[in-house]
């Protein structure tokens, strides 16, 4: 009886078993993306050292939101308020370190734990009520925008709050989001010559390229975290039975509503760490910021092959998600083709994901 | 006998205006298959679930080895030694068939301080209990949603008698099964009764209860008939206490005695 192979069994084919891969969309997404600007786009300095990091720069602000939205798409939830999230984090470092003049780093810890609360009650509403996360964090897009426009206004008269570079002038905690590491490195690219160094002005002698932004290391950083955790720790094994079917999940002894509460404190987490740096780089703080970012975050996760409906995903899949997006979003700006058609290409690829995940879904759960 | 291991006493559940339970009081013994048996809504499910901390009783008590229990969730009732195959299954089907087995009960290796997921125990593990139960799969990463039904069941069985529970509740647990596939469950009731372990066997299937139940509970629109202990009672006597009494003789005797 306890024959170790089953006849019945046809081996799967190699195609087939990649197939069932969450990250297989991202990885033919990226290879094909790459491909067609090296061969269109080759030219337009989008590959110079310059060209590179500008789209790693947009890619990761990209990554940082797409992890958060990644794992808590995979535990079941959306969160639809991750933009006014941006928006408000960097707001309230504004108040607290230009406005109120606090420290910086006081500033941006408390700002985190504000943020990371909203979360928590956010998803404590979702867990409590039942309703869907969509309707729960809708509102907060809403309340939490009101709030970004409404302080400024009432506080300085005015939507933007200038002077954060100032105030975070040596400050410690600060250069962690707006610094950038790496410059000695950089530097003797430059001397070798192996990157364009400038050649004129104030800045002559000095690599065009002086370093990698943190808001990089912060990007590579959250997505090794995240795909750990999902993949090797017993905490990532609730994230994916919480989404999979919370009641079996429950009634197995996982903490469902912890999971669920968890995940939306670590998306408020990944929008106040991208709000951070980029108030940081701006040196200002602007009621408009993060608008739209909850769509582009979601679209990058399920570019990388995550279920809408939850229980399937891979945090890899959504970093490649949001490289294709960065990459195609700044290389049609350097192929100098109109901007608005980026949109129409976002459309469609969300379109052919979608419809993509939802044929692997049926291989794998054997669904008709 | 030794003292019962857990004792539920005039058990209530009301779903808002809806009576699941009105007062049900069962014992069940160490080593003993507890067979419950009932129409359909006679509120089997409804009373197995306050036994696993997943509702909670409108009124009444349940001990546990002597303890009066208040089981708060699943966890709770998990930890205490009660294992549960619920009817609709708890199991995930886009998760593979190992995360699945240790869902919840995930075995942890320690590297440089922090714990993760031993993935290399769960699959060797998985593999060898699916093999016991005469399934064998691709790879302990196979999905379960490309399990059969029964293939499910037997997954969740494995599980719960791997991880060594006081109480098996099993809802139901041949309904979906073919042949082998019930021998093998029933089969491994009894085995697991005879390592002391109390069963509680849902069913609707007289012939299942007969083979290894030591003792059968009659439920009925949420109270009990009396509980028969084996061998003072018939096939056929427990089958009309099922059905409700006459009616299933006046059914017998136009199907010819089919049933
Ligand atoms: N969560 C719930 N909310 C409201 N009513 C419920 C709920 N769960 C069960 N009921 C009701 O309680 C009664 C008993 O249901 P239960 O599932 O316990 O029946 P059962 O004996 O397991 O039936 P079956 O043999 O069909 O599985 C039914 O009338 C059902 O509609
Ligand atoms: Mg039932």
């Amino acid at each position: 009886m306890a024959d170790t192979t089953d006849e019945r069994i046809k081996e799967i084919s190699p195609l087939r078993r990649a197939l069932i891969r969450p990250e297989l969309g991202g990885m033919v997404g990226t290879v094909a993306v790459f491909t067609l600007f090296a061969l269109f786009a080759f030219d337009s300095g989008m590959f110079n050292s310059q060209g590179v990091m500008n789209w790693s720069i947009v890619s990761a602000q990209f990554m940082i939101i797409a992890v958060g939205a990644c794992l808590l798409m995979i535990a079941g939830e959306f969160d639809l308020s991750v933009g006014s999230m941006i928006g408000f984090a960097g707001m309230m470092i504004a108040v607290f370190g230009v406005v109120l003049a606090w420290p910086m780093w006081i500033a941006i810890l408390i700002t985190f734990v504000i943020c990371c609360a909203l979360g928590a009650l956010n998803g404590w509403i979702v867990v409590r009520t039942g309703l869907p996360s969509f309707i729960v964090t809708l509102a907060f897009l809403f309340i939490l925008r009101g709030f970004t426009i409404y302080i400024p206004q009432t506080v300085e008269r005015k939507t933007i709050i200038g002077g954060i570079r100032d105030a975070a002038e040596g400050d410690w905690l600060a250069p962690i989001f707006g610094g950038k590491i790496g410059q000695p490195i950089f530097q003797w690219l430059g001397d070798m010559g192996v990157i364009g160094v400038f050649e004129r002005g104030t800045r002559a002698g000095q690599p065009v390229v002086d370093g990698i932004p943190m808001l990089i290391v912060w990007a590579i950083a959250l997505i090794i975290f995240g795909h750990i955790l999902l993949t090797r720790t017993r905490f990532g094994n609730w994230i994916f039975a919480a989404g999979g079917d919370a009641e079996a999940a429950r009634n197995s002894g996982v903490p469902v509503n912890k999971v669920k509460i968890l995940m939306f404190m670590f998306t408020a987490f990944c929008a106040t760490v991208f709000a951070v740096c980029q108030v940081m780089e701006f040196g200002s703080a602007g009621a408009d910021r993060g608008l739209l970012k909850e769509f582009e975050a979601i679209i990058a996760v399920v570019i990388g092959g995550a279920l809408l409906t939850g229980g399937y995903g891979s945090v890899i899949g959504a970093a490649l998600g949001a490289l294709i997006f960065g990459v195609v979003q700044q290389g049609l700006f350097f192929a100098g083709v109109e901007s608005s058609l980026f949109r129409v290409f976002l459309g469609v690829i969300l379109l052919f994901a979608v419809i993509l995940n939802t044929y692997i879904r049926r291989i794998i759960t054997g669904e008709r | 006998m030794a003292d019962p291991i857990i004792q539920m006493k005039e058990i209530q559940k009301h779903f808002g205006s809806v009576i699941a339970l009105a007062g049900v009081s069962v014992d069940v013994f160490p080593g003993e298959c507890h067979c419950l048996l009932g129409d359909n809504g006679a509120g089997k499910s409804t009373f197995i679930k306050t036994m696993s901390g997943v509702h909670k009783p409108t009124s009444g008590e349940i001990v546990f080895e002597g303890q009066p229990l208040d089981f708060a969730d699943p966890r709770d009732a998990i930890a205490a030694g009660i294992a549960t195959v619920h009817q609709h299954l708890a199991m995930i089907p886009l998760m593979s068939v190992s995360r699945n087995f240790f869902m919840g009960n995930e075995p942890v290796r320690k590297i440089a301080g922090l714990s993760f997921f031993d993935h290399d125990y769960a699959n060797r593990v998985t593999m060898e209990e699916m093999r016991n139960m005469g399934i064998n799969l691709r790879g302990p990463d196979q999905a379960v949603g490309t399990l059969s039904g029964g293939e499910r069941q037997t997954v969740a069985i494995a599980r719960a008698v791997h991880f060594g529970a006081k109480v098996l509740i099993l809802d139901e647990p041949t309904s979906a099964l073919g042949v082998r596939q019930t021998a093998n469950v029933l089969a491994t009731i009894d085995k697991v009764r005879k390592q002391g372990i109390a069963v509680v066997f849902i069913t609707h299937n007289v012939r299942h209860a007969m083979a290894v139940g030591d003792r059968f509970t009659v439920l009925n629109r949420g109270q009990t008939l009396g509980t028969a202990v084996r061998g003072e009672i018939t096939p056929e006597e427990l089958q009309d206490m099922m059905a409700g009494g006459q009616e299933m003789v006046q059914l017998e005797g136009s199907l010819g005695g089919t049933v």
